[in-house]
């Protein structure tokens, strides 16, 4: 089985008003592809800089972090940004869509950076909102939608790319729980369809619907547990 | 995302219009900016126009040489009688020393009251040849100009101005009537077409009136009139001998304008005379056209300045208005950067932005541009119906001035515009791309 990505003695040190913060001391993981992995953990565990370096948005002090078969360590800014365009699917917290533009065209923006839209990128948009359920919204603007149709909307957009995986920064908090369990049906069905994805959650019952709890503390890997079957 | 495709400019105007009243101050910056170029510009062509088309009306290839009366502390060691000005000595010398000179034309002018019946009118009584006419610009209404037969033959005869005419003849066809000029009689034989006066050029050339004129042949006024003035002024007499008033010199070439009146000058300043009492002046209508096109030159960019100005006036309103803009959208920059956006993406997305702004300024400000003379005729027109008085009190160069839009500031001003949008927006562009994705994203 192929990876969708490897990190090896991963460390990632900030400098804060002088002093050096450790925020990962030598992380190392394999996400198979088709994984659905949950990364836990507390504030300050280093699981955001752990996503941003998932993401690209960051590069590690040392060791390597490997997207498919590239090493994106020592990737420059440029070069990043092209991986994220092409390799990434981001969904976040408060949904982080463009409010000037409507459904349709927020699901479009990572295919704006990579090269020019046609016919068939339209369609594939339109196949994607309908997936996700907006079919009937495609020309609403952000604020005319509800939160949870807001992150279907994320979700759509993170899955145009046809990313190595999907990467969900706390995807169902800002989202009432009703809400919360339709985003997550949605999440493990597109994994059940073969699809890789990343959740960065520091809530339990959101970890319990993936078949690997990662959990992170000080900057290490605390456990990394694997369930064959999901409820 | 590319900068000629049609979706990141309309990107660009969507971003505009979620905030329509913030954009449209910020292109009014510019729309005044681009404007006013054009406005300035265009009242600076038009004043220069007419300045330009007063001389030309002089002859670019003309050399005209007036007398002039010496100061007073000459003219009261000269006791009663002060002789002064050009001679008919000084009209032989020229025109037989200097070959450059095609023709010359004499002119002597006296002020006198012509009388017909019972009407009087004070005007100009002016000695000259044919050729003044066309050297003038003057027109025929009625009858004919004198002619060289009228000249040589020292007839009583003259030709009216359009007004003397009017006011002579307020009934009577004036054609083979005789006016009085003090004892001798002339005969009509012509009526002019009215001309407007000529305004004064500078300080070198006074502001000529034709509407009071009567013309006689030289030959004749020097004949009956002879070269003594006598005036009473407060009791007591005073005289003048002044042979020739003008002498307009026809030049064979323009380019020999120049060197022409330098030798003019020279042959003059050779007679004692003249020497010391400085009683004559050489015009150069060619060289107040030199003087006005650097001046004219001088006045557009001045005012080009002060356009340019309100300009930049603009660009500084542009920058301030995208530097808040971006600090408002972190939150998308950051979205953008981490969906892929190159920080070069963020840039053009910002750029074309503030193009866009520039842009809508500076076409609204050319169209405005194109508007100014018929503004400036239509202000004219309000002035001269519902305020006469202050209209009446502009000074006749503004009252007649029609500004012509130059074409290049339309150009000039949209170039400049757009790359005030360009320079402006660059800065907050780059701050824009500059930021962390990581903190943008985090951004409230």
């Amino acid at each position: 089985m192929s990876l969708a990505a490897r990190l090896t003695e991963v460390t990632k040190d900030y400098v804060l008003g002088g002093e050096t913060v450790h925020a990962l001391r030598g992380v190392s993981m394999d996400v198979p592809e088709g994984d659905f992995v949950a990364i836990m953990g507390a504030s300050g565990s280093g699981k955001s800089t752990l996503l941003n370096l998932l993401g690209c948005l960051d590069r590690p002090t040392s060791g390597a972090l490997f997207l498919g078969d590239d090493d994106v360590s020592r990737l420059d800014d440029d070069q990043l940004s092209e991986i994220r365009a092409s390799r990434i699917g981001f969904i976040f917290q408060s949904f982080n869509l463009i409010p000037q533009l409507t459904v349709l065209e927020n699901i479009e923006v990572p295919l704006h950076y990579q090269r020019r839209i046609g016919q068939k990128d339209r369609r594939r948009c339109r196949e994607l909102a309908e997936m996700v359920g907006l079919q009937d919204r495609v020309k609403h603007r952000p604020t005319q939608l509800s939160g949870g149709q807001q992150q279907r909307v994320a979700i759509a957009r993170s899955l145009v790319n046809d990313p190595y995986f999907v990467l969900a920064d706390e995807p169902t908090g800002n989202l009432d729980s009703v809400t919360t369990k339709e985003i997550l049906e949605l999440l493990v069905r597109l994994n059940r369809e073969g699809k890789t994805i990343i959740i960065v959650t520091h809530e339990s019952d959101v970890g319990a619907r993936a078949r690997r709890i990662v959990r992170l503390m000080d900057g290490r890997v605390l456990s990394d547990e694997r369930r064959e079957e999901v409820p | 995302m590319s900068f000629f495709s049609l979706r990141t400019w309309q990107l660009g105007v969507k971003s505009l219009l979620l905030h329509p009243l913030r954009s449209l101050l910020t292109v009014l910056g510019i729309f005044i900016g681009v404007a006013s170029v054009i406005w300035l510009l265009a009242i600076g062509e038009g004043i220069s126009r007419k300045a330009r088309e007063q001389i030309e009306g002089l002859g670019a290839d003309n050399i005209i040489v007036r007398s002039n009366k010496p100061p007073s502390e000459v003219a009261e060691k000269s006791g009663r009688l002060l002789a002064y000005g050009i001679t008919r000595e000084d009209y032989q010398r020229l025109v037989n020393t200097i070959p450059t000179i095609r023709s010359a034309l004499p002119i002597r002018e006296i002020r006198r009251r012509f009388g017909f019946g019972p009407h009087l009118v004070d005007g100009r009584l002016v000695g000259c040849t044919p050729e003044y006419m066309d050297v003038t610009r003057l027109e025929v209404d009625r009858g004919r100009f004198l002619t060289d037969v009228e000249v040589s033959g020292k007839q009583n005869h003259c030709v009216l101005a359009a007004e003397v005419a009017e006011r002579l003849f307020p009934l009577d066809d004036p054609l083979g009537k005789s006016i009085h000029v003090e004892e001798a009689y002339y005969v009509v034989v012509g009526v002019m077409k009215p001309k407007t006066a000529t305004a004064a050029i500078g300080g070198s050339f006074a502001a000529q009136e034709f509407s009071n004129d009567v013309y006689v042949p030289i030959a004749t006024l020097q004949a009956r009139i002879g070269d003594l003035v006598v005036t009473r002024r407060s009791g007591s007499f005073e005289a003048e001998q002044v042979e020739l008033s003008q002498i307009t010199l026809r030049i064979d070439k323009v380019d020999n304008v120049r060197e022409t009146a330098r030798l003019v000058e020279e042959t003059l300043r050779r007679v004692p005379t003249h020497r010391t009492n400085r009683d004559f002046a050489i015009v150069v209508p060619y060289e107040l056209l030199e003087q006005a096109r650097t001046t004219r030159l001088m006045f557009m960019v001045f005012m080009g300045v002060i356009a340019a100005i309100s300009l930049v006036v603009g660009g500084i309103g542009i920058m301030n208005i995208m530097l808040a803009t971006v600090t408002e959208r972190t939150r998308e920059i950051g979205i953008r950067r981490a969906l892929g956006a190159k920080r070069r993406d963020i840039v053009r997305q910002f750029l074309i932005e503030t193009i866009v702004l520039s842009a809508v300024g500076g076409v609204t400000g050319v169209l405005a541009g194109l508007a100014c003379p018929a503004v400036i005729g239509w202000i004219w027109y309000l002035l001269d119906k519902y305020l006469p008085k202050v209209m009446a009190q502009l000074p006749d160069v503004i009252k007649s001035m029609e500004p012509a839009v130059v074409p290049e500031s339309i150009p000039l001003a949209f170039g400049i515009a757009v790359s005030i949008g360009v320079v402006f927006g660059l800065y907050p562009a780059m701050r824009a791309a500059s930021m962390d994705p990581i903190e943008a994203l985090r951004h409230e």
